[in-house]
């Protein structure tokens, strides 16, 4: 428990919007704060990343705050679940009040996405891994995978499973991007192009635009708000390797000590969990996560029952480069009950889990409805 | 190829750094790698002119390296590998025998 909650969530426009980053971010925030019943005047904190080197600081400007506080921590997807452990300690120690959340990416419209990494210059990766051309970050996952169906005797059908259950999600999601679009099958998954063996394109996650915000404020305040306040309950966050070659086993993820951290926090163990909300940038991340998180023993995640990623997440609702805020706006909605034909009926408790990078940062939120 | 042995703590570590990231000594020394390993995963980069194959080598002093795997037909995690003397930047290629693919 920590005495702050969330009240208000929004997506800004998904998909190709032909939108720039700062008018999705207007979108996701007075969206977010419409949905809280607050307005501008009542922000006093602000955590983005994604608009240029002073994040935060150019947001306020350019929604004429001056805020108390603020966070533009770079750390991948991940983030914005690090943002909220940050808020809701900002909160309880009275730095500020309302914080808003937010994220947008118009890599779509702008087409900005590349699979070939940056290196900055100076780093060991610049020098010791960019000479053999991996995609990044496909390459890492794709490394990961392999290694996880040799350990577990799994194949790529197995994998395949995931992302035709994700299209199937989104079918029920009118805001999906796959949304209409029908079923995929297993065969169609093996016969999209292979990109970086075992993953294929549809393997991948989604390039999209898109984004969404969160408002957060104490607990105490959030129950004369209009909505259902969604309480954080905990939190935890691991951080483990930049290099492709820096981990020692590709298959003991920082979500393993993310998961703990936050489920020690909230007195709560996966069985209590009524949803999750988990980062599938591509097919190996969900099996993989859920094992890490405690939901299912190593190499049986493909088996978990508890109902996840109920947009059909990154692989078949949106992907705007960095998905975690994403992943808190829907685990806000089950909460309040407000997911429709995807509702996962009674839900009182929900996990979020980001990665960032090449599985580089992990956090991990528990939320619990307010009774 | 060279990796880095500390002089406190006995590690090896690759890539070179200032410090050894087991002990914290501030002495690794620079040694030959024996130049065998095994395979701890690999990836077929296809979205490329010529496909390659990418892999993490566990080298048998215990650093895992980025790498490519030349003349591997099938690779397979968990194979034993060797280095292909002289190459730059150092590449692998199969030791004793070749296995099934895996899900290639």
């Amino acid at each position: 428990m920590t005495g702050v909650a969330i009240a208000g969530a929004a997506e800004c426009d998904l998909g190709a919007t032909g939108k720039t980053i700062l008018e999705l971010q207007t979108q996701a925030v007075t969206r977010a704060l419409d949905d809280a019943g607050l307005t501008l005047a009542d922000v006093d904190g602000i955590a983005t990343n994604g608009i240029s080197r002073f994040s935060a600081t150019q947001l306020a400007d350019w929604l004429g705050l001056q805020p108390s506080w603020c966070d533009s921590t770079f750390a991948g997807g991940a983030v914005f679940e690090m943002y909220v452990a940050r808020a809701a300690q900002a909160i309880a120690a009275g730095q500020c009040g309302t914080v808003v959340i937010s994220y947008a990416s118009d890599q779509r419209s702008a087409r900005r996405r590349g699979l070939t990494a940056v290196y900055d210059e100076g780093t060991p990766e610049a020098e010791w891994e960019a000479p053999y051309e991996p995609l990044y970050p496909i390459s890492y996952y794709a490394m990961v995978a392999q290694r996880y169906l040799h350990v577990h005797g799994l194949n790529r059908a197995d994998l395949a499973s995931v992302a035709v259950a994700a299209r199937a999600r989104a079918q029920i999601n009118p805001k999906a991007w796959t949304y209409g679009k029908g079923p995929l099958t297993v065969d169609d998954v093996l016969a999209a192009p292979q990109i970086s063996s075992p993953l294929g394109r549809l393997d991948c996650c989604l390039v999209t635009d898109g984004g969404g915000a969160i408002v957060l404020t104490s607990l105490e305040r959030a129950r004369d708000l209009p909505k259902r306040p969604v309480e954080v309950l905990g939190y935890g966050e691991a951080l483990t390797h930049t290099g492709m070659a820096s981990e020692p086993d590709l298959l003991r993820t920082g979500a393993i000590d993310s998961g703990r951290r936050a489920f020690a926090r909230a007195g709560l163990t996966p069985a209590d969990i009524d949803v999750v909300q988990l980062y599938d940038s591509f097919t190996v991340s969900v099996p993989l996560g859920l094992e890490a998180l405690g939901f299912a023993a190593p190499g049986e995640g493909l088996a978990v029952t508890t109902p996840h990623n109920t947009t059909g997440g990154g692989l078949a609702y949106c992907h705007p480069g960095q998905f975690g805020v994403l992943l808190l706006v829907e685990a806000v909605r089950q909460l309040r009950g407000e997911c429709g034909d995807r509702q996962v009926p009674g839900a009182s408790t929900a996990l979020a889990h980001g990665t960032g990078g090449i599985f580089s940062s992990h956090a991990t939120v528990i939320l619990g409805a307010d009774r | 190829m060279r990796i880095q042995h500390c002089t406190s703590c006995g590690s090896y570590q690759h890539h070179p750094r200032p410090i050894c990231v087991t002990c914290g000594g501030d002495r690794p020394d620079e040694v030959e790698a024996a130049g065998t390993g095994t395979v701890d995963s690999f990836t077929v980069v296809h979205r490329a002119e010529k496909p390659y194959v990418l892999a993490r080598v566990r080298l048998t002093e215990g650093p895992v390296v980025l790498t490519h795997l030349t003349g591997v037909p099938e690779p397979r995690c968990d194979q034993p590998v060797r280095l292909v003397e002289g190459s730059e930047p150092p590449v692998f290629t199969g030791s004793l025998f070749s296995g099934s693919c895996d899900g290639l």
